[in-house]
């Protein structure tokens, strides 16, 4: 059996048949937010329950039990805000109860019932979800530069924000429905940014040995100078899985959402994320959604002990590398050679490579995902 | 009766004293800082399990054909 959706019920709120065309038009008529890319790709993931079970962007007793609890009201694990922040001229005239049309690039996408409007403290959520203040942070830097005032209440969503990748995405009523029809029962979920390398094969393998099945989701969207493209990732990853994994026992799909760095927090809310897709498992790799040196290497794998009722099972895997002597990929957990042995599995080395049209070595990069990459003109962001 | 600490709801439950002391005495050298927080551990761990058991369809029939036609069309199927 699939996980049960985060919180006990999958958020529906895609609003459909004529009440959606009515409402579409009246959309028109009402005073209109503006959002962000970023904001709408949420939008659609409340609807579609990937945050359930959000039904909006959070009201002050939600934001605040998140931020000091890491719980919803309700005691339903919660560590990351899901917030929605205006300007107070953004919104004049807008009081609690009003309805709000949610725009984005010029389009009515959601409906928004204005529940409650508050006050922030950003420093207070940057402490508390970041656990730093360092501007160099880049979820303190967003942060800081967010507006005054949070908008709360439900929300209901007209009309999808499109996608370039349509053929892999699937939302949690598929992957759930999708699981049970490939007769799953255990489902491990895998997070990345990245096309694969051994070091993730490694890692993904491991965990399939114990589960039914596996869940890649790489997170799309915006993208630093350097990494890879969405589309080289997906090349990358239907190529490793044609000539590497058995049939039927990998399933690949993209999640759109931002990246916050937010770390042990974060971590904790990818697991609930891949929980509503429909996984039992999910692998939390060493230093999870962190960056730079603002949490220790262990503080991903540290936070889910606060969480026996999380309700999908953390696999903690540790970081593989290349032993000369096993001849192999392995970890420190179970190779008990010396350091001059073992070959760390570079993702800028392997880049480097394929910039310079070289094939990584074997033990670092499959061949035919390393061609597969080097057949794109621009396979990284900003070249 | 209900308090508020550091932000949190809290509420009082009773439990057999000597339950209390041999809990006290599991905790030493744990993570947990006090009784009621490994009582609070256990309970959501109890309460987690019991809550799996309820399993709700999330779709209707209608959905479900609808579905698997787009995953089909998609290649999943």
């Amino acid at each position: 059996m699939v996980s049960r959706p985060h919180g006990g019920k999958l958020t529906n709120r895609v609003l459909r048949g004529k009440r959606r065309e009515r409402l579409l038009e009246e959309a028109e008529e009402l005073p209109r937010l503006n959002l962000s890319f970023d904001y709408a790709v949420d939008v659609e993931n409340i609807a579609r329950g990937v945050f359930s079970p959000l039904e909006g962007f959070m009201i002050q007793e939600e934001y605040l039990s998140v931020l000091y609890s890491m719980r919803l009201p309700d005691d339903t694990p919660w560590t990351i805000p899901v917030t929605l922040d205006v300007d107070p001229e953004e919104i004049s005239g807008i009081k609690p109860g009003d309805d709000i049309a949610l725009f984005y690039n010029d389009e009515p996408i959601a409906l928004l019932n204005v529940e409650e409007i508050y006050g922030w403290e950003k420093k207070e959520f940057a402490e508390k979800v970041y656990k730093t203040l360092d501007i160099n942070h880049p979820g303190v830097h967003k942060t800081l530069n967010r507006k005054e005032l949070l908008l709360g209440g439900k929300i209901d969503l007209l009309k999808g924000v499109p996608s370039n990748f349509d053929k892999y995405t699937l939302w949690p009523i598929e992957t759930r429905l999708l699981f049970r029809e490939k007769g799953w029962r255990s489902v491990v979920g895998f997070q990345t940014r990245n096309a694969p390398h051994m070091g993730h094969e490694y890692v993904q393998k491991a965990a399939l040995t114990f589960v039914d099945g596996l869940f890649v989701n790489p997170l799309v969207g915006w993208k630093k100078p350097g990494d890879y493209r969405d589309e080289v990732i997906l090349a990358a990853y239907e190529v490793l899985i044609e000539h590497y994994y058995p049939k039927n026992v990998v399933v690949l799909a993209v999640l759109r959402t931002s990246m916050r760095y937010a770390g042990p927090r974060e971590a904790v809310f990818h697991a609930i994320m891949r929980k509503n897709f429909g996984c039992t498992h999910f692998i939390v790799g060493r230093d999870h959604a962190g960056v730079g040196n603002y949490y220790g290497p262990y503080e991903a794998w540290d936070i889910f002990k606060e969480f026996p009722d999380l309700g999908v099972t953390p696999l903690f895997v540790r970081e593989a590398f290349y032993c000369k002597k096993c001849g192999g990929m392995v970890n420190e957990k179970i190779c008990p050679h010396s350091d001059m042995y073992k070959v760390k599995i570079s993702g800028t080395k392997i880049r480097e490579a394929l910039r310079s049209g070289a094939r990584p070595p074997e033990y670092m990069m499959r061949p035919e995902v390393a061609d597969v990459i080097m057949s794109f003109e621009n396979p990284f962001v900003g070249d | 009766m209900e308090r508020e600490v550091g932000g949190g709801k809290y509420t009082t439950v009773s439990i057999p004293t000597t339950l209390y002391r041999r809990i006290k005495k599991i905790i030493q050298g744990t993570g947990f800082t006090s009784v009621s927080s490994f009582v609070t551990y256990i309970l959501r761990e109890v309460v987690a399990s019991y809550e799996d058991r309820i399993d709700e369809e999330p779709f209707t029939e209608e959905d479900k054909q609808a579905i698997l036609e787009k995953l089909r069309k998609l290649g999943y199927l």
